[in-house]
């Protein structure tokens, strides 16, 4: 009894000073992001960083099937795409013929809701499937559905898609000026990246890395281990539509060729650049990304170079990490950060 | 054949209580041309304790892996408290009482002894999906408390399972295999590399089971399987050899000519 009691004193004092537990890198990296549009000007706001909370969102997505439940889905840029294309066809356009011109709060669920249900029947598809053939089925989705959408005029408007697709005026803001577009970036962002790591170490969560490294078992302890692969397609979809709807936003428009095959790959890049353990990799991975996107082209130039080898950079940048450190940037933070507990001369690990 | 009504009245008679907790009928399991179990026929009443022998390849765990769903069998058919499961997914066999232990640990080695249990005993509830976590005082995490206790592990709680002791895993299999109400248990050779003081507390933890809580235990070691069974079957490749009392089958010159034959080293 008395070790009882002692253990849910302890239980609870931890519990009630959670917010203590929070690092202290967390605000500081917390408060810069909040205080950032005092300092930074409109472009990088808008483009650096809205850009990059998008880009993060959907690499998180992946993060979250491929880091939890082992499955590497090469599907969630057309999600975001998917998700985009709907806010078009239900709410506003400047494509009258097609777009329907509900209201937000019909369109916006009801986008949310079909990205979901479109990835609930892929992840059925593809759960069936191991490693590469994981990939494979969904890359071979992922091109169906960029020729699809550039073909069919009907729905999706053909090769040139949508434009003029804009955010609702919600409590009088423009959302896509700079200062607003980055909170609300950041805010969803933010959600997201807190929902996958609290959904991590809930049931649905844990049960997903059990599934990951032990299917078998995990059928031997009641799990369903297919719905739980799809259940987890789902839960991604809707991180990455959420991300779609803003990225659609962000630039007004959505086309084919914002899930082109580039951009499909590309978000397997950021996932891989980042990490894929843990959730704030993505986002890591995303700023690189947006960086060498931006600018490497004007570097380039600078050093007198052709400014389309920016992609090779980026090429190279992948081969480095997948070489050095296949668990990203992360993976290397953590290597240098053990390496400083230990003592240089005999490689023990000191005592703090 | 039969009409669907009538099949479908009958599997609910049986399954009121009069059925066996577990019937196979002329099961058997093919690898390419191996018969690794061939046309075995076995009944276990509920509450029964069974000890199954059987030298090494005898199709033991291959029973297991049958009546679990781990695989499905080449043929025949199981029944589970008088439903027939045979074309049933391991989970379903397990949301509906079955439990299992495995030969060689299959665990969860990145994650800490709670959290197996706890898996074990989401699995088995309703909370599969639940996208909310535990709290303190979770019913589920309160349960798995409890079989940590059982198995004494307490020390060992928040340990990741990759630094437990062989014996320790041993135990938090057996506590994962008590999770949520079984109604039947297989457990594949529970003793096997413990030390006699660890054997002695797996004895006391399957005794000290609830009288309803009926099992099959794969057990080379005639002593801990007598101790704790009520009946034995021996299989001998791949078939059932001899049914019978644990005094019976001690004493049988067949089975001691083919099993106990200077196995008194143990
Ligand atoms: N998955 C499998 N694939 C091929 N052969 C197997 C498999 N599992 C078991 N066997 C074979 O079936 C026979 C019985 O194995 P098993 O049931 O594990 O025996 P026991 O548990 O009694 O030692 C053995 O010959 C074994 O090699
Ligand atoms: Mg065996």
């Amino acid at each position: 009894m008395a070790v009882e009691d002692t253990r849910l004193t302890a239980t609870r004092r931890t519990e009630a000073r959670w917010i203590e537990r929070i690092p202290l890198a967390y605000w500081v990296l917390g408060l810069a992001l909040l205080m950032m549009p005092a300092f930074a000007n409109d472009f990088v706001l808008y483009q650096i960083f809205g850009w990059t909370f998008i880009l993060g969102m959907i690499a998180l997505s992946l993060m979250f099937l491929a880091g939890y439940g082992g499955m590497v889905s090469l599907l969630q840029m057309s999600l975001a795409a998917l998700a985009g294309y709907m806010v078009a066809i239900f709410g506003t356009s400047a494509i009258e013929t097609i777009s329907m011109g509900w209201p937000w709060y019909v369109s916006i669920p009801l986008a949310l809701l079909v990205t979901v249900l479109f990835a609930t029947i892929c992840g059925w598809l593809a759960v069936r499937t191991e490693g590469i053939y994981t990939i494979m089925i969904t890359l071979a989705i992922a091109s169906a559905f960029f020729y699809f959408t550039r073909q069919n005029y009907v729905v999706f408007n053909g090769f040139s898609g949508f434009n003029g697709v804009l955010p609702p005026d919600l409590f009088g803001v423009d959302w896509r000026g700079p200062k607003a577009f980055y909170y609300l970036t950041l805010f969803w962002a933010t959600v997201s990246y807190l929902a996958v790591r609290y959904v991590s170490k809930a049931p649905f969560g844990l049960a997903l890395q059990g599934v990951r490294d032990n299917p078998r078992r995990m059928a031997a302890l009641g799990y369903n281990v297919t719905a739980h692969r799809v259940a987890a397609y789902a839960f991604a979809a809707l991180i990455a539509g959420v991300a779609g709807i803003l990225l659609t936003w962000q630039s007004a428009q959505v086309s084919p060729g914002t899930a082109g095959i580039g951009p499909v790959v590309d978000i397997l890049v950021i996932a891989v650049i980042g990490g894929l353990r843990r959730p704030i990799g993505p986002f890591i991975g995303a700023l690189i990304y947006v960086l060498l996107k931006t600018f490497a082209v004007d570097v380039l130039i600078s050093l007198g170079l052709a400014g389309e080898r920016f992609q090779l950079l980026i090429g190279i940048g992948f081969l480095v990490i997948v070489f050095w450190s296949p668990d990203g940037i992360l993976g290397l933070w953590d290597r240098w950060k053990e390496n400083r507990g230990r003592d240089p001369l005999t490689g023990e690990r000191r005592e703090r | 054949m039969n009409a669907p009504t009538t099949s479908a009245i009958a599997e609910r008679m049986s399954a009121t209580g009069t059925a066996n907790a577990l019937e196979l009928r002329n099961v058997s399991k093919f690898f390419g041309a191996l018969a690794a179990m061939e046309d075995i026929s076995l009944s276990v009443r509920p509450g029964e304790r069974r000890a199954v022998l059987g030298s090494n390849g005898a199709g033991k765990t291959t029973l297991f892996n049958c009546v679990t769903g781990d695989f499905l069998p080449t043929s025949g058919t199981i029944r589970f408290f008088g439903e027939d499961v045979s074309a049933f997914p391991a989970h379903e066999r397990i949301r509906r009482g079955l439990r299992r232990t495995y030969q060689i640990s299959l665990l969860f080695s990145g994650l800490t002894v709670i959290d197996n249990i706890y898996l074990a005993c989401v699995g088995v509830s309703r909370e599969r999906f639940s996208f909310l976590r535990a709290r303190r005082d979770d019913a589920l995490m309160a349960s798995a408390e409890d079989l940590i206790r059982l198995v004494h592990l307490e020390d060992a709680t928040h340990t990741p399972v990759a630094e437990l002791s062989y014996g320790q895993q041993r135990q938090l299999e057996i506590a994962m295999a008590l999770s949520g109400a079984p109604r039947f248990i297989l457990f594949d050779e529970p003793a096997a590399g413990l030390s006699p003081t660890e054997r002695r507390e797996l004895i006391d933890i399957l005794t000290g089971l609830p009288g309803h809580m009926g099992f099959i235990i794969i057990e080379h070691d005639m002593d801990v399987a007598l101790r704790v069974a009520e009946s034995v079957t021996m299989m001998h490749n791949g078939r059932i050899f001899k049914e019978g009392k644990p005094a019976e089958i001690e004493d049988d010159p067949e089975v001691q000519a083919l099993y106990l034959g200077g196995g008194d080293d143990g």
